[in-house]
This record gives structure tokens, sequence and C-alpha cells, in this order.
């Protein structure tokens, strides 16, 4: 994509950072209110529907890795998550004896491009957690005041589902449900004997349309590497373009915002960005900021907005700006179902995502740790990628010879050949998602040390789980055992002990950060009032993950755009009092 | 105040002449980043990918000899058969070359594997690999080929077997022969109705009772949804 350089004096009402999920949803609800705009984008131009940006529907060959991730693009090489796990030029550190990894996208739409689409409301518990179990804190909102938001961000952008009248996983205005492929209804099955729920799954994709602008989904399976039918949901190709056709929305893409600029009062006046064509600094003034550079980078550019009145950072006078940083948790487990070998050929696609999902189905209170968790499911007759016949050296044992003994492992041949294409489609597994306790000593900060190529200092992390999380992981590893066991699946790989504790993965992993800026009604334990304004300017709002007071046991995104309309809709009322 | 001014009032530097604004039009695309060289990935890459993947194209990795060797050695491990052709067939050798430069960490295991196989043969045949009859090539692959038989002062050619059997298996699966072989049958714009009523027979599994009139149903793909104040869709 290219760029023009055009003269621009105008300054605009509202600015808003990032074009992901809470800065999409802003930039399409305050411009249709009728504000001028401008998106700053740190990445470039992205649109799954030129022929130059697709990806979608090639096969393996058409990548000299086969689809084998890269740097770039560690989930594959046809993945459209321009970005990943380490930057070239935008390092980030960790503080010795934590861990963080975190995944950045630097695009139009952002993560939204390629995110996995589970599209999950909070329920009324998620909200209140510590009056449940004491630990952590509540949120100054319930669920009530985000019900009516979730509805409308269910017809906007459309959520495939069934209603299930469970209380803490709210139902919504659902599109049909895609059927389940032919492993999930073995999990199904197994499930049942163990007593657990499996229900459709909630993703947004559009099985059938919402409106003439958006077309239908064709079951590709790929919605990972967006959608050139814009049926599936992402920030750039639902709500940043469509804002934009309707003209009030200017896109600056390369836009590498610094800080939050801010005059003597200590009320913003706009950003200072580094163009990336350039590599120079420019100015952009606004009436209001709003930040949705994702839960961390918001944090960043706060942190790094440092004036008389705001010495520490704007919106840090609390000192939480960075403090409360959380990931849900995660573990997987793996394994083969003999049923599966050797099984009929047919197209088994589907959307890009699991059709059925398990939801939280226990009561903590005969737990042994705090929070629930969700699973979902994998498996299934994918594309053949980089990665397909490996392990057969460790796997081939799996397979039985004409007269039912067990292949020996490895060899080579027109029997292994065979016997990779009897295997395909037979494994399958399983990822629980989980709720962690966010802490106060989690958290990132600006490391003094070191600045990334724009200049702009980097931040530092601290994160360490507690007994909680590795609880909960425990009991994943259980629970993931009995239901592969029950559906008839052989376990692959050993179960995850207390060395590892339990397989749960590095914070970050789960790419659910939130909590860097969160929300509460005390301006000393929080950085932001209940409608994401920063308790110390009242210009300046945040839209992504950031407010979030905690991570529930389901995917963010759905809130992020509930809360991102909500504030949208305050700013608006705010600027129509005048009372910014 | 002009527009001009105007701007430089709101430049730090006052030296930068314009903003930058995104102009979605096609036509302008940058034509250097056009690739000099056929075969990288297409589809939305970003500078510095195009000019990794020229960079990997332009580089060669394997000897002559080693391609060779490696020409046997993945027919060895996909051979062809009477449905497909084999693994040099398919272009698993131009694969292997790429992988080892797309990820370096191959480079030690494969290249070492490939002359620890001639000096076995030396010792063992007093010939190279490559100068070993058939029936000796596969004594010598025999003894590596199978990590549990393995004696194991072998393991290291063992371990190297088993990134050569992953790499090809992989290179052939991924290739559009390998696709036709394997009787893969997605990729292609569907209807998704579930799995066929014959195979849900075969594995004894059926649709839940109660979901069966809330899945999609293929002809209602075209008509916009519409639903109640419940949630419950009505059109
Ligand atoms: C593999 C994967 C699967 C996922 N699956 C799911 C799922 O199934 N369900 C779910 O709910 N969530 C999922 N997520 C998480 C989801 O992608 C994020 O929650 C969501 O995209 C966050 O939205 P955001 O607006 O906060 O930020 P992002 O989507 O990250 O967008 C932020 C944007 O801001 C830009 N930006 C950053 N810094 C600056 C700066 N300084 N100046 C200018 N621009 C800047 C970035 O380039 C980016 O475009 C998944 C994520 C990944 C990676
Ligand atoms: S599965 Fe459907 S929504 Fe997803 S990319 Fe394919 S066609 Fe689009």
């Amino acid at each position: 994509m290219s760029f023009e350089i055009k003269s621009s004096g105008e300054s605009y009402d509202v600015i808003i950072v990032g074009s992901g999920a809470g800065g999409g949803m802003a930039s399409k609800i305050l411009s249709e209110a009728g504000l001028s705009v401008a998106v700053l984008e740190a990445g470039k131009d992205f649109d799954p529907a030129k022929d130059e940006d697709r990806t979608q529907l090639r096969p393996a060959w058409e990548s000299p890795r086969r689809g084998a991730g890269t740097r770039v693009r560690p989930f594959g090489d046809f993945d459209q998550a321009i970005g990943g796990w380490d930057i070239e030029g935008e390092p980030y550190t960790r503080a010795k004896g934590t861990s963080f990894d975190w995944f950045r996208s630097r695009m139009v739409g952002g993560r939204t491009n390629h995110w996995g689409r589970i599209s999950l409301r909070f329920g009324p518990n998620d909200f209140k957690r510590k009056s449940i179990d004491g630990m952590g804190d509540n949120w100054p909102i319930g669920y009530d005041d985000l019900k009516p938001y979730y509805d409308r961000v269910d017809k906007l952008i459309g959520v495939f589902g069934t209603k299930e009248g469970i209380y803490n996983e709210p139902d919504g205005f659902f599109l049909p449900p895609p059927k389940p492929r032919l492993h999930e209804m073995y999990i199904m099955k197994g499930a049942k004997k163990a007593n657990m729920p499996v229900i459709p799954g909630r993703l947004s994709m559009l099985t059938r349309p919402i409106n003439n602008e958006r077309g239908v989904c064709f079951f590709c399976n790929q919605c990972n590497r967006a959608c050139q039918a814009y049926a599936d949901f992402s920030s750039g190709t639902c709500l940043v373009k469509p804002a934009m056709a309707k003209g009030k929305v200017e896109l600056y893409t390369q836009a590498m915002v610094r800080s939050v600029t801010t005059d003597e009062s200590g009320n913003a006046t706009g950003v200072s960005f580094i163009s990336k064509v350039d590599m120079k600094e420019y100015k952009l003034r606004s009436r209001v900021v709003v930040l949705g550079a994702s839960a961390c980078e918001s944090a960043r550019i706060m942190l790094n907005s440092k004036s008389k009145t705001h010495p520490n950072g704007v919106g840090n006078s609390s000192g939480m700006v960075g403090r409360y940083l959380h990931d849900s948790t995660g573990a997987d487990r793996m394994g083969i179902m003999p049923e599966l070998i050797d099984r009929e050929r047919y197209n088994e696609d589907g959307v890009g995502g699991m059709h059925v999902y398990t939801p939280w189905w226990l009561d903590n209170k005969k737990l042994d740790f705090a929070r629930g968790y969700h699973i979902e499911y994998w498996g299934g007759m994918t594309m053949p990628s980089y990665g397909i016949g490996f392990s057969m050296d460790t796997m081939r044992k799996y397979l039985k010879d004409e007269f039912g003994n067990p292949s020996p492992n490895g060899g080579y041949g027109e029997g292994l050949k065979k016997d990779i294409r009897r295997i395909y489609g037979s494994t399958l597994g399983m990822s629980g998602r989980g709720e962690s306790i966010p802490q106060f000593t989690n958290y990132c900060e600006i490391d003094n040390n070191v600045v990334d190529k724009y200049g702009i200092p980097v931040l530092k992390f601290h994160y360490q789980w507690t007994d909680q999380e590795v609880k909960q992981a425990k009991h994943m590893q259980d629970t993931f055992e009995e239901i592969l066991t029950e559906s008839g699946a052989v376990l692959l790989g050993e179960k995850p002990g207390p060395e590892t504790m339990y397989g749960l993965a590095t914070p970050g992993r789960i790419i659910h950060e939130v909590g860097t800026t969160r929300m509460g009604d005390n301006p000393s334990t929080s950085v932001l009032n209940s409608n994401c304004q920063a308790h110390d300017c009242k210009n300046l709002f945040v839209v992504d993950a950031g407010p979030f007071v905690s991570q529930a046991d389901k995917n963010p995104t759905w809130t992020i755009l509930a809360l991102a309309w909500r504030t949208s809709d305050y700013i608006v009322n705010e600027l129509k009092k005048k009372n910014i | 105040m002009n527009r001009r001014e105007n701007l430089k009032l709101l430049f730090t530097g006052s030296l930068a002449t314009g903003l930058l604004l995104t102009n979605c039009s096609p036509e302008d695309k940058q034509a250097d980043l056009s690739p000099k060289i056929a075969g990288g990935t297409p589809g939305g890459r970003i500078e510095e990918e195009i000019q990794r993947d020229q960079r990997l194209l332009s580089e060669t990795f394997l000897t002559e000899e080693e391609r060779e060797k490696l020409n046997v050695l993945v027919d060895i491990i996909m051979p062809a058969d009477e449905e497909s052709g084999s693994a040099s067939e398919a272009g698993v050798v131009d694969f292997i070359e790429f992988m080892m430069k797309d990820a370096p960490s191959y480079q030690t295991p494969m290249r070492g594997g490939l002359m620890w196989l001639d000096s076995y043969s030396n010792d063992q045949y007093g010939k190279l690999f490559l100068d070993l009859s058939e029936n000796e090539r596969m004594e010598v692959i025999d003894k590596i080929a199978w990590p549990e038989k393995a004696a194991p002062e072998m393991r290291g050619a063992v371990s190297f077997f088993n990134i050569l059997r992953n790499l090809t298996a992989t290179g052939y699966f991924t290739s559009e022969m390998g696709y036709k072989y394997l009787g893969y049958k997605g990729n292609t714009p569907n209807a998704w109705d579930g799995v066929p009523k014959e195979v849900m027979e075969k594995h004894g599994v059926e649709l839940p009772e109660k979901y069966l009139s809330y899945y999609l149903k293929p002809e209602e793909r075209g008509t916009v949804a519409v639903w109640d104040d419940e949630g419950n869709l009505i059109g």
C-alpha cells in the first residue's frame, strides 16, 4: 500500500489510536455521530478482498515454506497477523525471574484480522467476582450496563450460537450455528459420559447475512487468513472501512503514536506520532483522544506521556497504569482417535474455528481454585500444511497393520506413505482457557534503558502465575484426559505435571492480556472511571482491554467491542453537553 | 490563516511538509516491492517478508552432491506407487533446500547426517553412499530408519533420518500431488451441512435432537437474519 503525502491542516474532534477491535468500534460510532475522526494506525493498510492481500483459499504449495510460521507470522505463512511475538525494531523486556510474551499485529484491523472469533459475552458473575470469592476486585459496572451494547454488537457484527439459558453464559442475538464435525460429535459423546456440557460454538462468522454489505460464509475454515467476502468479523473490513466510506474518518497508516499531548491544565490536546515513512515526528490536534492500541500499548503511550501536570504519565496519578496486567490461563492436550483412522473423505472445513465448545460448568465452592475455564476443541480433516506427516517416529505405532499389530515407529516407503494417509484427520485435541486472578504485582512499566527504533521507550513486563492458576491448570489436565478417554481417544504425550505447572501457558501466550488501565470508582486505585474516561484527564479515553477489571473465562473481544461502543456513546453525550 | 500556515503550527519540527494520509486506491502500488524471483509467498506481505523470501530464494544451501543424495533419499522415504508419483517428482528436494534457509537450525543436522551416510558407507563397504548398490543402501537405511530397533550408537543418525522423514513427508503431502493422494476435499467454497449421513451412521453418532431445528439450513443462507426482541430468529 502506498501513501499520498497530503497536507491536512484540520484538527479533529477525535483522534483514535489503533484500528483493532476497540479503535475500530470507536471510529464507527463516533463518526456516525457526526464527529470528525482521525484513526492513527502503526501498521499498513490491509484488505483481504484485494487479491494482492489475499491468502484465503491458497493451497500450501503457494508458500515456499508450505505454510510454516515465520517471525512475522508465527501462526503460519498465510495467517493474517502481521507482527508476532518479536517485532523487528520493537523490543520489550522482562524482569528477571518473570515471564510474559506479547503478541502484536501491525496492520489496519490489528489482531482482529486473524483472531479466533470466539465471541462470548461476560456473564453477570464475571463483573462481580470479588463479591463471590473475595479475590481481586469487582467491576464498577455490571452485566446490565453492558447488555444493551452486547445486543447491538451481536446485530451489527453477527455471531452464531444457540440460546441455552445458562445464567453466567448470557444468550444473545444468534445466527444459526453450523452442524458439528465428526470429531466434535465424538467429543460430545465423551463429554456426555463425563457429565460435561458441550454446546454449539459462539463465533462471529456470518452463517447467514445480516445486511447487504458483507458476504456470507462459504466454509473454508480459514478465518485466520481474513475473509475476502467479509463474512467473518474483523475491525478493518467491518468497522473502519465502512466508517471511512461514509466520509468522516481519515485513516493515517504507518503512524506510530508516541504520546498524548496535554496542555497546562492537563487536558489532552492531541497526539504526537512518528511517521514510519520518513521517520519524522508529527503532532495532530483533537478535542478528544481515544486510545485503542491494545491494553499494553495504550498503557505504554500513557506512561510515555509525561508533563508537568502528569509527571508519571497521563492518567497515571494513581500509579495504576500498567498494574493488574493479566492474561487468561491456558493448557492443552491431544489424543488420537482409532475410530477416525482410515476415515472416509469429505469436505469437513466448516468455519474457521470450533463448531462446539464447553462453557465453564462447575461450582468453585467445591474446588481448590477460584475461577473457571472453558474448553475449545480442535481436529478434523484440515488443510494439509507444514507439519503434516511429521512425528511418524513416535506416532506410527497407533496404526495397525492388516493383522491388527501395531506398526513399528519410523520407517519409509510405500507403507509409510499409506500410513500417513491413513492417520490423516484422526488426531484431535482441546484447549482450556480460564480466568486468572489479577495481581497488583503483575504489571508492565517503562524500561528506561531501552527504546524501540522510533526512539520510544519500551515496556518491561513483570508477571508470575499464582497457585490459583496452577491448580486450575491441574484441573484442566484431569478434565482433558477424562473427555479424551471417554470419547474413545488414546492420549498422546505425557500428562504435564507440577514441573511444568501442569502445562500452564506462559503469561501472554493466550493473547487475552487485559487490565493495564483498569476502571474503578476510586481514583487512587484505578486509572479510568466506569465510562473508560481517565480520572485525571477528562478528554482521554481507553477502548481496548485495558479497562477490564478482570478477564473472565471468556475470550475478551466481544466485551472490548461492547465497552468501546458504550464509551463512544458517552463521549458523544459529553461533547454534546460540552463537558469535554 | 491558510492551510499551510495552519499546518506549520501543528508540527513540532516545522521541517516536515505534510501529513501522511492513506489513499486507498490500488493503482499506486509501490513498484519496487514486486518480487524479482518467483516463488515467494503471495498475499499482503510486508517489505521485510518480501525481501527475506527473495533473499532465501536467491541463496543456495545444498551442494550438488547433497542434492543428488537427497534425490535418492526422499524417494526411498516417499516412493512412487500405482496411485501417485514420488517425492522428488513432487519437488520435495527444492522444498528442503528452502527450509534449510528458512529454519537454519535444520542445517547442521541435515549436512551432518548426509556426511554421516558417506562415512558410514565408507567404513562398512569402502564406498560413498551414492556408489552403493541398492541393497547396500537399504542396509544402511534400515540401520537408522527404525528408532526402536536401531542400535544405541546410531542415535544421532536416527534423529537425522527422523528430520529427513518429517521434511520429506510434509513436502510431499503439501504438494499438489500429495493433496490428491491424500484425498483432501476441502479448500473450496461450499455450504456445510454436517457430516454425511452414511458417515455418521458408520461411526454410530447422531446430531442431538435438541439442536436440529437451530442448525444452519443451507437454503436459508441467502436470507438476511431478523430477530424478535428476545433474540429468536424470525426471518
Ligand atoms: C491467534 C489469536 C487468536 C485470538 N482469538 C480470539 C478469540 O477467539 N476470541 C477473542 O475474543 N479474542 C481473541 N483474540 C484476541 C483478540 O485478537 C484481541 O482481544 C483483540 O484484537 C484486541 O483488540 P484491541 O482493539 O485491544 O487491539 P488490537 O486488535 O491488538 O489492535 C491494536 C491496533 O493498534 C495499533 N497500534 C498499537 N500501538 C500503536 C501505536 N503506538 N500507534 C498507533 N497504532 C498502534 C496496532 O498496530 C493494532 O492495529 C485472539 C488473538 C490472537 C492473536
Ligand atoms: S470460514 Fe467462512 S467466514 Fe471464515 S474465512 Fe472462510 S468463508 Fe470467510
